[in-house]
């Protein structure tokens, strides 16, 4: 195709992408070295009977123009990085002085707000990619061996979890876990404890949050290994059966190779999309116990007061997250591209 | 290796197949992981639904579970076992509808926009040999990866300065946006199987580039495209970051407004106005899925199984 025809033919999306992806990308990182103007503050001296006094007032007047004019705020450099809210170097740096253990370190660093998001999104991320592999491998074989008549409503049920809205989704399964909710009841009557609630304590709440994680998402892992089954190739199965493998062998030789590079784009698409773990939370109510990175960037967009910069920080943090935590790929999928 | 294969077929046609009798611990271990694995995907809607139809006393019952099945405190608040207070609160009082209008405009201008973006981009990128189309393709999986979340905190501070903020177009446009690096690798791989000699043989005789996509591609190409709009409308549909930051309340569409009425009425116990408006939020996609159940799988596999 000629340089010319594909200029023109990109170009629209090319510019919607450049506009509303690339450009906030860079208002983001430049927001996040800004903050926002302080109030002028006037000192007026007023004379009475008693003397004079010196009187400080606020002039609404030139705060506005000031905002006005310069609507970034003032530079800022990287102090909002590293004030008590985001990286909070002071804070670390004083607990690492004064923590009696690695544990104990650990336990007060959760406290810290960018921490505490941290914290949960990576162990959110971490904890649920592989259990989604392992799900949605075990449901694929599950369905492939049913017969074929209720394959088809066999995957109708199992896609809903993954269609449905993340948020809606998660509201049903909380309003279940409520402590009157039909699991929270059940839960209660496990334990013997009356007073149970998901919603009331840390752990729990965190693995509430995980089980929706890996319900929501073991369809997709689900459906493309599924489609990979049936592209397994019979000859080498049967090969394999004659030879004198049993079912267990057969998948463990001949299904699990075949699978594999499946796998891959299934944990590509699990780490991008757990890392931005966050309707869940806004569901459960869960940010006494659990915030994410996401949840903190929306926590602070919303509300009266709107702290662009704070939140422009945590964005420019969670960019860099994902850029980490996909170079590995990146890099591959480069220099597969090289070899070609 | 090609000697097992060439006695492959022997082998088969002198043994019986046993791959249609299953031992009958394996039977049962398929089946009881299909059951509780549909127990577990189904039940919560099913219950959900049931549920909606009853008091709020009923649905969130602390003494028996059954009552909500059965809806004793609905037959004493309303009279009979089902009520529809729910969804009557929810669309009427709260005007849901409207809503769910902003909801049906948003996705409809999404998608269209989308596709018709997306199917100019994808067929350049699929048709380009140049280095640059997989830079293209590189930098809109980078765009995937970015959090919409992240990119609205830097639409705001733009956004209120030039008072686009609240507007149904300034949302729509964004979605789109978001929406166009998945849009273009779906496409891109669509348009790779679709034979390049086609729109070639058409500009040998004469079309231009523009003119071989009109005449030749798109009466081809909607397969494609309908199983890409579908996953375009579902984002849409079920975007909360966006709409919740962008759409001012009049505007709101339906999932920023279910979650405002958790905010609002579930002080005032009226919980049963949010599971009545969950399930007028799930009924639609339950429709959907059960129509586009081939594309969606197809369109859900297509960028695995190709790599």
């Amino acid at each position: 195709m000629k340089h010319r025809s594909f200029f023109w033919f990109v170009l629209p999306s090319a510019v919607a992408m450049l506009l509303f992806i690339f450009f906030p990308i860079i208002s983001v990182i430049v927001q996040s070295l800004h903050t926002e103007h302080e109030q002028v503050i006037r000192t007026v001296e007023s004379c009475d009977l008693f003397g004079c006094k010196e009187t400080t007032t606020i002039d609404q007047e030139a705060t506005a123009a000031l905002r006005a004019e310069k609507p970034l705020g003032q530079f800022a450099g990287l102090t909002t990085y590293l004030d008590r809210n985001h990286l909070a170097v002071d804070e670390v740096a004083m607990t690492w002085g004064s923590a009696e253990s690695l544990r104990d370190f650990g336990t007060q660093m959760l406290n810290l707000p960018f921490y505490k998001a941290m914290g949960f999104t990576l162990t959110f991320t971490f904890v649920v990619t592989p259990l989604v592999i392992i799900l949605g491998f075990i449901i694929a074989i599950a369905v492939n061996s049913a017969t074929k008549m209720i394959r088809g409503p066999l995957i109708f049920f199992s896609l809903l979890p993954m269609m449905i809205t993340p948020l809606v989704g998660a509201l049903i399964l909380f309003w279940m876990v409520d402590a009157r909710g039909i699991i929270g009841t059940t839960l209660q009557q496990l334990a013997g404890d009356p007073d149970l609630s998901v919603k009331a304590s840390t752990p729990l709440m965190w693995i509430m949050l995980m089980v929706y994680g890996v319900w929501h998402s073991a369809p997709f892992a689900f459906i493309v290994y599924y489609a990979g089954l049936q592209t397994v190739n019979k000859d080498t199965l049967e090969a394999a059966r004659v030879d004198g493998a049993n079912r267990w062998l057969q998948i463990r030789h001949v299904v699990i190779p075949h699978l594999l590079p499946l796998t891959t784009f299934i944990a590509l698409m699990q780490l991008m999309d757990n890392f931005r773990v966050f309707e869940p939370i806004v569901s459960f109510s869960a940010n006494a116990h659990a915030t994410s990175l996401s949840w903190a960037i929306f926590n602070d967009l919303g509300g009266e007061t709107r702290q662009l910069s704070s939140a422009a920080a945590t964005s420019v943090l969670t960019i860099l997250g994902i850029a980490i935590l996909l170079s590995p790929v990146l890099v591959r999928t480069w220099r597969d591209f090289d070899r070609k | 290796m090609s000697d097992t294969a060439q006695s492959q077929p022997v082998i088969i046609t002198t043994q019986p197949d046993k791959a249609g009798r299953q031992p009958i611990i394996i039977t049962t271990l398929v089946v009881t992981v299909l059951a509780i694995w549909m127990l577990l995907a189904a039940f919560p809607f099913i219950w959900t639904l049931w549920g909606s139809f009853k008091v709020e006393g009923d649905f969130f019952s602390k003494a028996d579970w059954t009552n909500a099945l059965t809806g004793p405190l609905t037959t004493i608040e309303t009279g009979g076992p089902f009520t529809g207070a729910g969804y009557h609160g929810a669309w009427v009082q709260e005007e849901f509808w409207r809503a769910a209008m902003n909801s049906l405009i948003v996705c409809f201008f999404v998608v269209t926009i989308s596709l018709t973006l997306g199917t100019l981009g994808g067929y350049a990128l699929a048709r380009s040999t140049y280095r640059y189309a997989f830079w293209f393709l590189l930098a809109a999986l980078i765009f995937r990866a970015m959090p919409p979340i992240t990119l609205v905190s830097g639409y705001l501070p733009v956004f209120f300065q030039w008072n686009l903020w609240g507007h149904t177009a300034t949302t729509i446009i964004v979605l789109v946006a978001i929406n166009q690096p998945f849009t273009l690798w779906m496409l891109h791989s669509f348009f790779k199987n679709i034979p390049a000699e086609l729109d070639e043989s058409a500009m040998v005789d004469g079309c231009t580039r523009f003119q071989a996509f009109r005449n030749v591609i798109i009466p081809v190409m909607w397969p494609g495209v309908i199983t890409t709009g579908l996953f375009s409308f579902l984002l849409a549909y079920n975007d909360f970051a966006v709409t919740a930051m962008l759409l001012s309340k009049e505007n709101q569409t339906m999932i920023p407004k279910v979650a405002s009425f958790l905010g609002t009425t579930q002080t005032k116990g009226n919980v049963m106005f949010a599971v009545s408006s969950v399930v007028s939020v799930t009924a639609p996609l339950f429709l959907m899925i059960m129509f586009f159940q081939r594309q969606i799988v197809g369109g859900l596999t297509a960028g695995a199984v190709k790599g």
